[in-house]
């Protein structure tokens, strides 16, 4: 146990039962769940622990706030989705969906962080935001090759078509992955990082070359993105600008990275778990609120205009930043004092 | 007083070196005015952003929110006043207009106040926590408007006497835009006047240069933020008013969405210089319009090239502010 | 001696983690000219920060005249009368020499009188008033930020570093204008050049690593040349 979690224990009773809770709920989700929409919620779970572990090992361990995360998790959902669409749901070009996605998303990782790492934090972010953008436009502009605005709808190789094992696939990939991005914030590396998140000045006067960790740890993260991004694509079957791309993606994530705990991977799970569980069943929950509160007196009546089940992001929103200001390591934090 | 006059020189050189790929010189007439228009738009949404962040070294991504509701509370003002709009009098146009423009920015002033006190205070020098925070905001305020003024998409009309465009010659000019472009420059000669000529001026842009210093000579420059904040976020609601008219529809998320063209603007323009603001925004709005007749497909994406060959040349925006 | 009109004691200043002053005490004497002396790294330029309130003292107490001054926000420090000069000069390069004169007139316009003298002391403020203040030498700045500091009367000056990069000749003209400055004024300097130093100083305080380690008059100082190389590595006839 201690060299699969690298060390890196909850530290907390609280914590670890629900991580063994949603690791459970996760595995033995096709029998414990029934119906589509639950295994739906249960792979995407799985998927967005990866990436929202992925952009903790950016911005909770290194310090970096980019709003370039999601492009990479495009890349990797092109990168399945054209080879499976344009070349054929095979094996072979799948691998080299995901070895392109692979060499598109190094390059751009090492052009944005040699690039901007040198730059002021509120530069490097806005640069990001453009940069994102712009890829956006790119993806909804060459309708030829990703199916713009509609994005690829696509077929898998014949293993994949059970839903079963599509999503025992997708989430055993994504576990290893996590414990992977795991060994390496608990590594050598990891820790000059966090030193470097610290004090970047002290970390150079010891002689570290921060520009080269931080670069080496904007590709690790976008890799991983990427990983998430083809899992995605590929228990979706499709791909497109708004599975991937869009900025409430991006909103998305931060909210998760926040709210779970910042700089502690365990907070990925939380977040992730509690954000896609209550994007899925807590608009519900709301609904049931709202219509019980329709018979408020008249000066209350914007009480059902808040529980309102579309409104369930203007929660998340108020709980993040609270998170933010009183809780900087969020659940995870909170659980561990 | 050596002013650099290279960037300002750019607008007209840009416009100039539009006319060869633009035959048709009416047209060209008409898609300029449409390009200084939209930048005088973008300038008016951005330039409240530029100068906070270059006087008090804040970076409020939640400055969509306070164009979002400047546009939804003048739209509650303008559908109210729905006679006088639709009247065929430029004066009863106008009197609707007034108000609406006052409350657009009287309630984008107020959110900005309440941003600066409660939201931002805290988090004063730790741009980490400023970014996550003012992103928050953003979703949270555009959550509110929609739990006050619905879900929907509120459309806009242009006041009577303003839709429609007037030839001059062969070249059809929109009158909304001339509209557009008076109130911008008007804008503009105000916020130069006062920078330039009145000691809160002054203030500010030693302000903007080094606080430090401006503290230890005896001025309490930190009461000016608020001010500042709260005049931003006014302007930020003019321009969300104007640029709804322009796009004849309100939505919660217009402000979100012209984040990203405002961040280019700004630098662009440099980070805390209002000039610099201005030239940005106009040579965004002139190549958004531009290569929007000759190449739409690029056109989205032209704002972004314009962005990395500005900074190939100026790395730190055109008219670089003390801060680094 | 004279009442002291400065007197810091035990002030400690913590940057981040690093502890830089550690418990300094000295005080400065009403109309004199207290140089600030050390090696690099000493402390200097905290010390005049954490008075000026640029840097906030973790402990101790610094005194002006009667009044504790120790946690006074910095703007309220210039408005009792003390004036700061720092290492990089502060001016504000897009403003012109003219605008950056206004702001040190708080009372809202100069005064004629003292800008004549001014402009006798540095004949370049006046050749370059409505030029921006970035397009000057290093020496024209500096000038400037002491015109700035002088524009009106003030009870105390802090000054860092006045003399460094300038020309010989700046310099004398430096030494002018603070002999003129002293007779109304206390002066705290911080000072790499001895010439400077001894022509002008009246007190000596010797910084090394955040402490106080000798005070005394400048003229015992200069007299003792074993206690300058000891003190500051070097002897006064060095940086002529």
């Amino acid at each position: 146990m201690n060299w699969l979690l690298s060390g890196d224990y909850p530290r907390s009773r609280v914590l670890a039962a629900l991580l063994i809770l949603v690791f459970v709920g996760l595995a033995l989700a096709p029998f414990v769940f029934p119906g589509t929409r639950a295994l739906n919620v249960a792979a995407k779970v799985a998927v967005f622990i990866l990436l929202v572990a992925s952009y903790d090992l950016l911005l909770g361990y290194t310090g970096i706030v980019s709003f370039a995360h999601t492009m990479f998790f495009g890349i990797g959902g092109y990168g399945i989705g054209i080879a499976a669409a344009k070349l054929g749901p095979t094996w072979i070009n799948l691998g080299l969906g995901i070895f392109v996605s692979s060499l598109v998303t190094l390059a751009l990782a090492l052009a944005i962080g040699l690039l901007s790492l040198r730059v002021r934090a509120i530069f490097f972010a806005m640069i990001t935001l453009a940069v994102a953008s712009f890829f956006q436009i790119l993806a909804s502009q060459l309708s030829d090759f990703t199916g713009g605005e509609d994005g690829i709808n696509f077929k898998l190789p014949e293993l994949l078509q059970s839903r079963l094992v599509c999503y025992y696939g997708v989430l055993v990939i994504s576990c290893l992955l996590y414990l992977v991005l795991l060994r390496i914030v608990n590594s050598p590396f990891g820790r000059v990082l966090q030193s470097i998140r610290e004090n970047e000045f002290r970390a150079e006067a010891l002689g570290y070359r921060t520009v080269a960790y931080r670069s080496v740890a904007n590709c690790l993260g976008a890799f991983a993105a990427t990983a998430a991004g083809a899992l995605y694509a590929l228990w979706l079957r499709y791909t497109g600008p708004d599975t991937t791309l869009s900025f409430s993606i991006m909103i998305d994530l931060l909210l998760m990275v926040v709210i779970g705990g910042m700089g502690t991977m365990y907070g990925a799970v939380i977040g992730a778990t509690l954000f896609v569980v209550a994007q899925n069943y807590l608009q519900d929950l709301m609904k049931l609120a709202a219509d019980a509160t329709q018979a408020l007196p008249s000066f209350l009546q914007f009480v059902p205009g808040l529980l309102h089940p579309d409104r369930w992001l203007l929660w998340l929103g108020v709980l993040f930043i609270v998170c933010v200001y009183y809780f900087p390591a969020g659940i995870v934090g909170r659980l561990r004092r | 007083m050596k002013t650099d006059w290279i960037p300002i020189a750019l607008v007209p050189v840009l416009a100039v070196a539009a006319l060869p790929l633009i035959p048709n010189t009416p047209t060209w007439v008409t898609l300029t005015v449409a390009g200084l228009a939209m930048g005088m738009m973008i300038f008016m949404m951005a330039s409240g952003l530029t100068l906070v962040f270059g006087l008090m070294d804040v970076m409020n991504f939640a400055h969509g929110a306070f164009i979002s509701v400047g546009a939804y509370a003048a739209a509650s003002v303008l559908i109210a006043m729905k006679g006088d709009m639709q009247a065929a009098s430029l004066a009863a146009n106008l009197s609707a207009m007034a108000p609406a423009l006052l409350a657009a920015m009287a309630l984008a002033g107020l959110l900005g106040w309440f941003f600066e006190r409660v939201v931002i205070r805290p988090v004063y020098g730790d741009h980490l926590k400023q970014i996550l925070v003012t992103m928050g905001g953003l979703i949270v305020v555009e959550q509110l408007i929609h739990v006050v003024w619905g879900p929907d998409i509120i459309p806009l009309p242009r006041p009577a006497t303003l839709t429609g465009s007037v030839l001059f010659g062969d070249a059809a000019i929109e009158r909304y835009r001339m509209l557009a472009v008076l109130v911008g420059l008007a804008v503009f000669a105000a916020m130069w006047l006062v920078l330039g000529r009145t000691k809160l001026g002054l203030l500010i842009r030693a302000g903007v240069e080094n606080t430090e210093m401006v503290e230890s000579l005896g001025y309490r420059i930190r009461r000016l933020f608020v001010g500042v904040f709260v005049a931003g976020s006014a302007l930020a609601g003019l321009g969300g008013v104007m640029w709804a008219m322009y796009q004849e529809s309100v939505s919660a998320g217009m402000g979100m969405q012209m984040m990203v063209v405002i961040f280019i603007v700004i630098i662009i323009g440099g980070l805390g210089s209002v000039g610099g603001c201005f030239v940005g925004a106009l040579l965004v709005g002139l190549m958004a319009n531009y290569i929007g007749y000759v190449a739409p497909k690029l056109a989205l994406g032209s704002n972004i090239l314009l962005m990395v060959l500005v900074l190939l040349w100026r790395p730190r925006g055109l008219y670089p502010v003390g801060k680094a | 001696m004279p009442d002291a009109l400065l007197a810091l004691e035990a002030v400690n200043t913590h940057i981040g983690q690093y502890h830089i002053l550690q418990g300094v005490s000295f005080s400065v004497p009403q109309n004199s000219l207290t140089m600030l002396l050390g090696r690099n790294g000493a402390g200097k330029t905290t010390c005049l920060r954490t008075i000026m309130g640029l840097w906030r003292a973790s402990a101790g107490s610094v005194k002006f005249g009667e009044k504790e001054i120790t946690r006074t926000p910095t703007p309220d420090l210039a408005r009792l009368g003390i004036a700061y000069v720092p290492e990089n000069m502060g001016i504000f390069a897009g403003l012109t020499v003219r605008e950056n004169m206004l702001l040190a007139a708080r009372g809202g316009a100069l005064d004629d009188k003292r800008l004549e003298w001014i402009f006798g002391l540095f004949p370049a403020m006046k050749k370059f008033w409505g030029s921006l203040a970035g397009n000057l030498s290093g020496g024209q700045k500096q000038m400037l930020a002491i015109s700035r500091a002088i524009a009106e009367p003030r009870r105390l000056l802090l000054v860092d570093e006045p003399t460094k990069g300038l020309a010989p000749a700046i310099i004398a003209a430096m030494i002018e204008a603070f002999r003129e400055v002293k007779r109304d004024a206390t002066l705290v300097v911080v000072e790499q050049n001895f010439h400077f130093a001894r022509t002008l100083g009246d007190a000596v305080a010797v910084m090394d690593s955040g402490r106080i380690v000798h005070t005394g008059t400048m003229s015992a100082l200069a007299a003792d040349e074993a206690m300058q190389q000891r003190l500051l590595g070097l002897s006064l006839d060095a940086h002529q």
